[in-house]
């Protein structure tokens, strides 16, 4: 079996150099890599591209690596639960790139999956548009995008084994399992990190070939952006 | 004239048996309230979930477990769970029969604009642009007008545009108009709201052919 396994998210992040280009799963703050994101501040890389859905809150998630000013793009569909975020942004001190969320999940599958590019018809007609190729299939216009390329990603699972394959719970999935193909070295941190041959290989969401090191996380805030009960 | 639970609840009555239906953010969150007696439909929530359920009661929250407002929910026998792409393609492959969100502003050609306004903070368009550029079925839950009493139901769009020609029907607080060949059709009146209502808040192209009925909410 291939080592895969690291003590911890710091000796995960080795090799994290200014100007490199993230991934980073997670859609709001459900299913991010939280011990990733603190191993990324102590490591200081300065200048990073981050694709991620959202760019956290101000004091949480990615708003930590704005906190330290170590994003210089954010790559996202939404953005904005984050006063830090609109502050850099207005400033100029942060450059941010819209893009729409089934495109950007697109992008970071291309990339793993070895499509340099697609057509989508998302974003026809808008601004998203502006200066891309554009063509008509079955008489619908639609846009050519192409496959992001990344440094690293870093994706959070709920259980994983020593051969680097993932499970995810619930909608904690979103863009780990894309963002684990896409990485030229994907760090897959887990709740519960088990020996090869626990994990039925049947019920495996993403398997350990798109995984270059793994490692349990510890203290998982897992913090809730909107918790909405019944009444 | 509605309010928010009304237009969701006239919308509702577009639901038929068997679909799945992608709701947005606002408004149409609502539309699950109301779902007729006697129809089955599952909801699809764009983060990675189908079979959607409502709220979840204080010992069921689950930080694993968010709809695309980011709002804990719970999933229903019979759910399942995926990836984003995954949950792109089944909107991009039309497989979701039903799309409900809201808006800023429509045009009479059926363009949407409801993510950007210029000099504001730009939060993002989030899933929307994928939503109507695929759906064949949008149906759009908003305002006639906005505060300041404009419509929002336009010739053209002056704000930023999600999506070109996609619209074919909303349901405002004053009335269900259906789009189609460059104008507004007015269907049917909201309780207690005239012709001449809709025709002074329109500022779009708007057809008003025969009598129009004043929908019916059980």
């Amino acid at each position: 079996m291939i080592r895969k396994v690291v003590k911890n998210a710091e000796e995960a992040v080795q090799g994290l150099k200014d100007n490199m280009t993230l991934m980073l799963g997670g859609f709001g703050l459900s299913g991010i890599p939280e011990n990733s994101i603190l191993a990324i501040r102590s490591n200081g890389a300065k200048n990073l591209t981050c694709i991620s859905n959202n760019a956290g809150v101000d004091d949480f998630g990615l708003g930590l690596l704005l906190q330290t000013r170590q994003i210089k793009k954010m790559i996202s569909s939404y953005v904005g639960e984050n006063d830090l975020f609109e502050k850099l942004m207005l400033s100029g001190e942060l450059e941010v790139d819209l893009i729409p969320q089934g495109t950007l999940a697109e992008r970071c599958r291309a990339a793993g999956a070895g499509i340099p590019a697609f057509f989508t018809p998302a974003g026809y007609g808008t601004e998203v548009a502006e200066g891309k190729e554009v063509r008509y299939f079955n008489d619908k216009p639609h846009i050519l995008e192409h496959a992001f390329e990344a440094d690293f990603a870093f994706v959070k699972a709920w259980k994983g084994d020593e051969a680097g394959n993932l499970i995810f719970k619930g909608t904690a999935r979103n863009f780990n399992p894309l963002m684990a193909m896409a990485g030229k070295i994907t760090v897959a941190e887990v709740e519960e990190l088990v020996p090869a041959g626990e994990l039925d290989p049947n019920f495996i969401h993403t398997p350990g070939i798109f995984v270059q090191r793994i490692f349990q996380g510890v203290n998982y805030e897992k913090r809730i952006e909107k918790r909405t009960v019944r009444s | 004239m509605l309010d928010k639970n009304g237009i969701a609840q006239r919308i509702a009555q577009e639901l038929e048996d068997g679909y799945y239906v992608n709701l947005g953010i606002g408004i149409p969150t609502l539309v699950a309230n109301y779902v007729p007696d006697g129809i089955s439909v599952e909801f699809q929530s764009e983060n990675g979930i189908l079979g959607m359920g409502p709220f979840p009661t204080e010992d069921q929250v689950d930080a694993d477990l968010i709809n695309a407002g980011k709002q804990t929910i719970t999933a229903l026998p019979g759910a399942s769970f995926f990836d984003s792409a995954m949950s792109f393609g089944m909107i991009r492959g039309q497989h979701v029969q039903m799309t409900v969100l809201g808006a800023m502003e429509l045009s009479q050609d059926g363009d949407i604009a409801n993510w950007k306004i210029p000099g504001k903070m730009v939060k993002g368009m989030g899933g929307a642009m994928d939503l109507v550029a695929s759906a064949e079925n949008i149906i759009v839950a908003m305002m006639h007008t906005n505060k300041a009493g404009e419509s929002k139901l336009l010739e053209k769009c002056s704000l930023p545009l999600t999506g070109v020609r996609c619209v074919r029907k909303v349901v405002t607080n004053l009335g269900v108009l259906d789009i189609k060949d460059g104008a507004f059709h007015l269907r049917e009146l909201a309780p207690g709201i005239s012709v001449d209502e809709i025709k002074n808040a329109t500022a779009g192209k708007l057809i008003v052919d025969g009598d129009i009925p004043t929908m019916k909410l059980a």
